[in-house]
């Protein structure tokens, strides 16, 4: 019900909204939740386990029941909480976890089931049969139980992420934090003040009080313009300041355009960090609710919400409301309910010498015992003095005191400590270096407490910056004295709600220290109390008060669970914001990729790299038809293949070669200059790092090739040796992988081709200086196919063109391009490694170049190396294996012996690479076999389950074609 | 932007290698050295990139390598542009000091930094000038949309 005259709301701007299909009709500035509470919906969803009606509980992001889906052409977002969701023109929502309908919901019946499911209840009933968990159980489960749903679509619309940096963050922009970022702007320091509401004041907007004889609102609008017109200052509104990390560092989630129809580029959130020198926590306190029988009918919320409803929305959320308060401060909730014509039913105070002042009934040293009414309260019952009196009220106020909002001060593994005094937990200072406690979140609760305590934290953090700070003039302003008697449940019969979001009752929490779950975390994990979407904002006190009442212990003693990140929810895709699909990594292109992309190329990526699979050709169906033409041409006559994705690393200085030696197992120091080596590279715990070749271009310089895998990770590590080991060596790296473009040219006619660009004649395994055309360009005569083979490398600025060109001579001479398919086929037919053989858990002994490790010198890895157990036998050796019908090859695929049981006690190996051989006519493979080499000539079995494949093979060589290597040196 | 060459001292040849480089200093962290086009930009430990100029006769005094066609460089200017980079480079950008350079990061990619007089240039890998291009772009668009709010 509306209230006239009462608000913030823009009544000139009328909105419509939808809600389970139904039109409704708000104004600019409501809440989804005020909106509906204004048009009279009580019932917004249904709750998580039993199925209970559920109405608003609060007018925060702390809210527990009031969780929507919301629809949009390609989105449906559910867990929105209606009361942090503002409403726009053609905004539609949907309640949940209900069917058919919120009023009709089928599994309500689970209600009439609570005996069945209390705590623990899936533990102790779907055990076994073990069959059925997966079938069965769960997928019921977790259809019966849960929240929204998604739409099942990728999430394609915009978010954004970004930094921010600022000399004094203020979290919350109450009158605490208000008052500390005055403090600060106006001594000059660069502030940012950030608060989760889409218009800032905080409680000064939803309660009544005055400050300077004025409305606080008044007072927080101008201090917002002054604030706002500092070039010092950046108001950050709908940003809620989700995690305290490292460094000063805070993360926080900006709504951006979830308050707005959608439209192109328009991030629905922004997920910062902001870099913080100092902070001021100005989060102020939560109000808490007091657990008492059916406490969770729709129309039951916190006193303080419906003064906010009232004062900030002109809502009234009841025609007839009561209010039921262990405090003094929901009496303002009362008073200002009258004040705006809205009938108060009853002031239900605990407190037996609570005053009675105001113009209704108030019933000092009363509880409410229960409640009535399925889908909207109806009628309380009120136990004074002995007598049960029933109260009719279609909303009921609930203050059991208030929480400061310790959360952020507790992410960097602080504990707040408890106050008796107002029988919560406060923090203590020192819980996050450089940040500070002001106002309701330290525990002061008077609007004039609150003013001062933010005003002289801003000091201290100005003075921990090193700047002036002269107090400024602060408004006079409500200063009353906070009063409770701590009530954290009345004993009754029936249920009597705790977490509101998860369905966890005071006898569940009592059936978990009874069951000996007693300490709160385990409670916690036992009963599910806290694991909500709240994260137990509403239900975290009253749990552990309740545990501590039934394990005997005081609630310090007790403690708290563990407060992580994120304060509120944060959508994954704000914080992967730019990052899905493509957007998961930077796309690295090859000069060639056009090229390559015109001849009908897949290009399928390599890491980060986008390389041509294949280049198919007219009448070819298969890319095995590409793949088999491909390597026949290169064995036939001449193939090119862009091989520019190898990591390439300039290495100079007097120490040059020494440093070679210490990272390569094989000796580079005797290299000549004009020369290749292929060379081996160990990790410091003797496995293989890398393989590659290094060309020593001159005395003192080199040029190391590296995989394409570990380009990154051997520059790492070359960094890591230079600085850690070699510190005082003459010897620079510096990777040029981009500044070079590289083709390899391979296949019987190779030589042919490249006479017609130069007239250099290399030696295998040489390499020297060309000039192709203008160009200066580095010939190398090495060979990845075990044909005849160069690479040419030109500076990237002309690798397209010298691509095309080589390709336009190759097809001359009945050649052309090759792409990976065929790379990868060629290098299995000459038994060549890659990745796949040296993945990390292979030795120089098990690919079977033990022997390059030079016995004349040490090496990195090397004493590693020869432990016992990485050498010998017992070891997984790199074989060949073939099958023995016309059947393939499958790579992952598992090695037994004929004749034994297939299990992994005997398992005898794995399979690493296949391939159909054209060359050859059939599968190959390279595989790692128990102690391979003597074992030439076995029959192994090939067992995998995957493909369900299972044949025999015959253990050979791993080099299959021309083992001699005639052919690659010509 | 011109040739790209890296420069690293050999050891012990610091001062041999300032007096080559006069009227050019071998820059600080983070800082950047001038002689008309030619600027010398601090990029790592004991390493700056000689950009605008070819490098002179200095081989006996530092590894010289040539990074010309390696990096792919962006202009960014325009009031808006910190606050566009924000969105992607973890530094303090309105701290950043005309004339200053900065090795950080663009999204995931690897980057050189410089702050020019009216703007920013925005030095990434070769291969992945398109991912830069795409992840501007994009937060452009977005900051664009955002102040139609």
């Amino acid at each position: 019900m509306r209230i006239e005259g009462k608000g913030l709301i823009d009544r000139a701007v009328p909105v419509r909204f939808r809600f389970d299909g139904v039109d409704y009709q708000g104004f600019k500035g409501d809440t989804l939740a005020s909106a509906l509470l204004a048009n009279g919906v009580k019932l917004v969803g249904r709750s998580f386990k039993y199925h209970r009606p559920r109405g608003v509980l609060t007018a925060g992001s702390e809210e527990p029941n009031a969780l929507v889906e919301i629809i949009e052409d390609r989105q449906q977002t559910p867990n929105v909480r209606a009361t942090v969701q503002e409403i726009f023109d053609g905004l539609e929502a949907k309640s949940q976890n209900r069917w058919p309908s919120l009023g009709f919901d089928v599994l309500a019946v689970n209600d009439l089931a609570a005996p069945f499911l209390s705590a623990g209840f899936y533990y102790k009933t779907f055990m076994w049969p073990r069959a059925l968990w997966e079938r069965l159980y769960e997928p019921v489960i977790r259809r019966a139980a849960g929240l929204g749903s998604l739409s099942g679509r990728h999430d394609e619309a915009d978010y954004e992420k970004a930094y921010a940096f600022c000399d004094l963050l203020v979290i919350g922009a109450g009158p605490a934090g208000l008052a500390a970022a005055l403090q600060a702007a106006r001594a000059g320091a660069d502030v940012i003040l950030a608060d989760e509401h889409p218009v800032m004041g905080g409680r000064l907007l939803a309660d009544t009080g005055a400050m300077d004889g004025k409305p606080a609102a008044d007072w927080a609008a101008a201090a917002l313009a002054e604030l706002g017109a500092m070039p010092n200052v950046r108001l950050m509104p709908r940003t809620t300041v989700t995690g305290v990390y490292d460094g000063g560092t805070y993360g926080a989630l900006e709504r951006v355009g979830l308050h707005l129809p959608a439209r192109p580029d328009l991030p629905r959130e922004c997920f910062w960090r902001i870099v913080a020198g100092q902070a001021v926590l100005a989060a102020g306190a939560q109000e808490r609710m007091i657990a008492f029988a059916d406490n969770d009918r729709p129309g039951i919320m916190t006193a303080s919400a419906i003064r906010t409803y009232l004062n900030r929305y002109g809502v009234a959320p009841g025609k007839r409301i009561t209010i039921f308060a262990n405090n003094d401060s929901a009496r303002q909730t009362a008073r200002d309910l009258m004040a705006a014509g809205v009938e108060v039913a009853a002031i239900i105070d605990v407190r037996a010498d609570a005053p009675v002042a105001e113009d209704c009934p108030v019933y000092a040293g009363a509880v409410v015992v229960g409640t009535k009414g399925r889908k909207a309260l109806r009628s309380i019952t009120v136990l004074h003095r002995g007598a049960e009196i029933e109260v009719e009220t279609d909303c009921l106020g609930v203050s059991g005191g208030w929480n400061p909002l310790v959360h952020l001060t507790c992410h960097m593994n602080g504990r707040p400590v408890w106050d008796a005094g107002i029988a919560a937990f406060l923090p203590k200072p020192g819980m996050v270096p450089g940040m500070r406690v002001a106002g309701a979140a330290a525990g002061e609760f008077s609007t004039a407490g609150c003013l001062a305590s933010g005003s002289a934290m801003a000091r201290e953090a100005m003075k921990a910056l090193g700047r002036k700070a002269a107090p400024i003039t602060l408004p006079t302003a409500e200063d009353g004295s906070y009063e409770l008697l701590p009530l954290w449940e009345v004993k009754g019969k029936r249920r009597a709600w705790l977490d509101f979001a998860n369905d966890v009752t005071i006898k569940d929490v009592r059936l978990s220290a009874q069951e000996n779950f007693a300490s709160v975390e385990h409670m916690k994990r036992y009963t599910t109390q806290g694991m909500a979407p709240d994260q137990g904002k509403n239900s975290n006190m009253g749990a552990l008060a309740v545990l501590a009442d039934a394990t005997g212990r005081g609630i310090p003693e007790t403690g708290t669970t563990t407060f992580r990140p994120p304060f509120s929810p944060v959508s994954i895709a704000a914080m992967g914001a730019g990052g899905r699909a493509e957007g998961f990594a930077p796309q690295r292109f090859l000069t060639s990729h056009t090229a390559s992309v015109e001849r009908g190329a897949p290009m399928i990526e390599a890491g980060m790299w986008y390389r041509p699979s294949y280049f198919p050709r007219p009448g070819e169906s298969t890319w095995r038809e590409a793949c088999d033409r491909e390597v026949a041409m290169v064995r036939s006559a001449v193939g090119v293949a862009d091989v520019s994705t190898l990591g390439k690393i300039d290495i100079q200085g007097k120490d040059a070669a020494r440093f070679l030696d210490l990272v390569y197992t094989n000796t580079f120091s005797t290299l000549p200059v004009g020369r290749v080596r292929y060379g081996l590279m160990l990790r410091a715990d003797g496995h293989v790092l890398d393989d590659g070749t290094t060309a020593r271009l001159g005395d003192t310089h080199f040029l190391m090739t590296t995989t394409t895998a570990a380009a990154g990770l051997v520059m790492r590590h070359l960094e890591f040796v230079a600085q850690a080991y070699c510190a005082d060596w003459d010897v620079r790296i510096i990777s040029v992988t981009e500044n070079w473009a590289q083709f390899a040219v391979a296949g019987p006619k190779a030589k042919p081709l490249l006479d017609t660009i130069t007239t250099v004649d290399l030696p295998f395994m040489g390499c020297a200086p060309v000039q192709v055309g203008q160009v200066a360009a580095r010939l190398f005569r090495i060979s990845f196919s075990g044909e005849q083979g160069y690479e040419i490398a030109v500076p990237a600025r002309y690798g397209e063109a010298l691509f095309r060109d080589l390709l336009a001579r190759a097809e001359t001479l009945g050649g052309g391009a090759y792409g990976m398919e065929a790379l990868n086929v060629l290098r299995i037919e000459k038994g060549f490694i890659t990745h796949a053989e040296i993945h990390g858990r292979t030795t120089a002994f098990d690919i079977g170049m033990e022997k390059m490790v030079s016995a004349k010198k040490d090496c990195i890895g090397k004493g590693a190396a020869a432990r016992p157990g990485l050498v010998g036998p017992q070891r997984d050796q790199l074989v060949g294996l073939r099958p023995v019908t016309d059947a393939a090859l499958s790579a992952g695929a598992h090695l037994f012996n004929p004749g034994e049981e297939v299990c992994r006690a005997n398992d005898q190996g794995y399979v690493t690479s296949v391939c159909y051989s054209p060359t050859l006519g059939g599968s190959l493979g390279l595989a790692f076999l128990r102690n391979g080499r003597a074992r030439h000539g076995e029959m192994v079995r090939l067992v995998d389950h995957l493909r369900k494949i299972d044949l025999l093979c015959e253990v050979c060589d791993p080099v299959f074609h021309d083992k001699e290597g005639v052919k690659l040196r010509g | 932007m011109g040739p790209v060459t890296s420069v690293a001292p050999f050891a012990g040849q610091d001062g041999a290698l300032a007096a080559a480089l006069a009227p050019l200093a071998f820059p600080a962290p983070n800082s950047i050295s001038s002689d008309g086009a030619a600027r010398l930009v601090w990029t790592a430990r004991g390493q700056a990139f000689l950009i605008g100029a070819a490098p002179g006769d200095w081989g006996q005094f530092a590894a010289l390598t040539d990074q010309s066609d390696g990096w792919a460089c962006l202009t960014l200017s325009g009031s808006g542009a910190a606050e566009v980079l924000s969105r992607l480079v973890p530094l303090d950008l309105r701290a950043m000091a005309v004339g200053s350079g900065a090795r950080s990061s663009l999204g995931h990619m690897a980057m050189i930094l410089i702050r020019g007089a009216d703007g920013f240039e925005i030095m990434v890998f070769r291969s992945m000038a398109r991912t830069a291009w795409h992840e501007l772009e994009a937060a452009m668009k977005m900051r664009a949309a955002r102040q139609v709010c």
